[in-house]
C-alpha cells in the first residue's frame, strides 16, 4: 500500500491530499488541537497540533499527508512544546476558569488537564477586551477568546454569513463582528448558526444554558479531551450544544 | 525525630482553600502525628518561623500580601501556591479591568447598599496594589496544587507525597482549574 505513512511507528491510512491530522483523527489517534474542526478550512494558527515530520516541526492540521512520512506526535518534547504554547494562550487573555461558564465544557482548559498544565508560568497579560452582550441569544465575551477563528470559518463556510473576522495582529488581534455598529446584536448571527456554538472555549456563549449541567458533570469533567475527540465522530451540522 | 513544620496563609484569597484542606477530615488526625502547624489561620501564630512546608492561598492585592508572602518565601523550605488565585489571580483579578479608584468608589460610595459613603483610609490598612498579581510574578514558587478549590484529597496526596520525600504528584483526574 502506498497510501500510508507513520505516527509515532504505527502505521496509518490516508486518502490523497488528507492533511496528517485528519488521517490520525480518522484513525483514533489523537493530536492536540484548538483551531481545527474537520470539514472547515484548516487554519494552522494556535500551533497545538505541532508534530516533527521526518525531523522538522509542522502543523499537522495543515500539512498533507504523503506516502512513508514518519510523524512523530506523542512525545515527551512535543508535549512540553504544546504546554508552553498552551501556557501563553492563558497568560495572554483572561481565562479564570473559576469565573468562566464553560469551564468542564472547554477545550483550552482540558488540554491543560491533557498536558498537566498547573500554572500559567509566564507573567499574564491581564488585558482589557470588550465584552459584547448586545445579542438576545449569544454572548461575546473577548477576554476568553483565544482568536482561533473557528468561528470566523464557521460562520462563512457553513452558515453562508460573514459574521465574524480577526482584526490586527499579533498580541493585539481581536475578534471584530461585521455589523454597521460593531455589535453582535445588529450582525445576522442567529441562535442555531454553527459559529454560535464552535467556540472552543467560552468566547461565544449561547445565553440563557449556562448552568444546565453543573460544575463536575460536564464534557471534561468525566472524559480527558484526547478521549472524546477521538471516540465522538465530528459532525458539521449544527450539533447540540454540550448544555442542551 | 521532630515534626515537619507547616505554615498557611489566606492573601488575596476567600479561605476557601483553608476550608478545603480541613475537608482531609479525620486524616487530619493521622497527619498531626508528623506535623506541627506554626503561622497558620488555625494556629492564629502571626509571624511565620523557619518552616519545610508553606502553603499560601490567594494572590497577591496589597502591599500586606506582598510582604507576607516575602516572609513565607523566606521561612519555608518549600513553598506551595495553592488554588486559583495564587497561581493566575483568580476571581480577585477579574479588578484588573478597572482602576482602583474605580474599585473603591464602586465598593465605597457608589454601591447598592452603601451606607455613610466613604472610602477607608485608616493608615492601618495596606495599600492596594495598581492590579492582582499571581504569587509566582513575585517569588519562587516550587509547587502548585491547582483547583477553585483544590479538593481535600489534593491536600492530602501532596501531604503525603511530601512526608514520604517524594516529587509531589497528582492524577490527571484530579487536576482541575475550577
Amino acid at each position: 500500500m502506498s497510501n500510508m505513512f507513520f505516527i509515532d511507528g504505527q502505521e496509518i491510512a490516508f486518502t490523497p491530499g488528507q492533511t496528517i491530522m485528519d488521517a490520525a483523527l480518522a484513525a483514533g489517534i489523537y493530536i492536540p488541537h484548538l483551531c481545527h474542526k474537520p470539514g472547515l478550512t484548516p487554519q494552522g494558527s494556535c500551533k497545538l497540533c505541532t508534530v516533527d515530520v521526518d525531523g522538522r516541526s509542522a502543523s499537522a492540521c495543515t500539512l498533507p499527508a504523503t506516502a512513508g512520512m514518519k510523524v512523530d506526535n506523542n512525545t515527551p518534547a512535543l508535549q512540553e512544546v504544546r504546554k508552553t504554547l498552551l501556557q501563553m494562550l492563558f497568560v495572554e487573555g483572561n481565562h479564570l476558569c473559576p469565573t468562566c461558564l464553560k469551564s468542564g465544557d472547554c477545550t483550552l482548559q482540558a488540554l491543560g488537564y491533557h498536558l498537566g498544565m498547573l500554572d500559567g508560568h509566564f507573567p499574564p497579560f491581564y488585558p482589557l477586551r470588550e465584552v459584547d452582550a448586545s445579542h438576545p441569544d449569544v454572548l461575546l465575551d473577548r477576554d476568553r477568546c483565544i482568536v482561533c477563528a473557528l468561528c470566523v470559518r464557521a460562520s462563512r463556510e457553513v452558515d453562508g454569513k460573514n459574521v465574524f473576522a480577526i482584526g490586527r495582529r499579533g498580541a493585539n488581534a481581536r475578534l471584530i463582528v461585521n455589523s454597521p455598529s460593531g455589535k453582535l446584536g445588529d450582525s445576522d448571527l442567529a441562535a442555531d448558526d454553527l459559529a454560535a456554538h464552535i467556540c472552543p472555549v467560552g468566547a461565544i456563549m449561547p445565553k440563557n444554558h449556562g448552568f444546565e449541567v453543573p460544575i463536575g458533570r460536564r464534557t471534561f469533567d468525566l472524559h480527558s479531551v484526547a478521549e472524546s475527540d477521538v471516540a465522538t465522530p465530528v459532525t458539521l451540522k449544527k450539533t447540540e450544544h454540550h448544555d442542551e | 525525630m521532630s515534626k515537619i513544620r507547616i505554615a498557611t496563609t489566606s492573601l488575596a484569597g476567600c479561605f476557601g482553600c483553608h476550608m478545603s484542606f480541613l475537608d482531609m477530615d479525620e486524616r487530619l488526625v493521622g497527619l498531626l502525628e508528623h506535623v506541627e502547624f506554626n503561622r497558620s489561620p488555625l494556629t492564629d501564630i502571626k509571624h511565620c518561623g523557619p518552616c519545610d512546608i508553606g502553603l499560601v492561598e490567594g494572590g497577591l492585592c496589597n502591599a500586606e500580601n506582598v510582604h507576607v508572602l516575602r516572609e513565607f518565601r523566606q521561612q519555608c523550605k518549600i513553598l506551595i501556591a495553592v488554588g486559583a488565585c495564587a497561581i493566575n489571580g483568580g476571581v480577585p483579578a477579574m479588578r484588573n479591568h478597572y482602576e482602583v479608584q474605580e474599585c473603591l468608589e464602586e465598593a465605597f460610595l457608589h454601591g447598592v447598599g452603601v451606607d455613610n459613603p466613604m472610602i477607608p483610609s485608616d493608615p492601618e490598612l495596606p495599600l492596594l496594589l495598581s492590579k492582582v498579581h499571581p504569587l509566582h510574578e513575585v517569588v519562587r514558587v516550587d509547587y502548585y496544587l491547582p483547583g477553585c478549590p483544590p479538593p481535600g484529597d489534593a491536600f492530602f496526596t501532596i501531604l503525603s507525597d511530601l512526608l514520604a520525600g517524594k516529587e509531589p504528584s497528582l492524577p490527571k483526574a484530579m487536576l482541575h482549574y475550577d
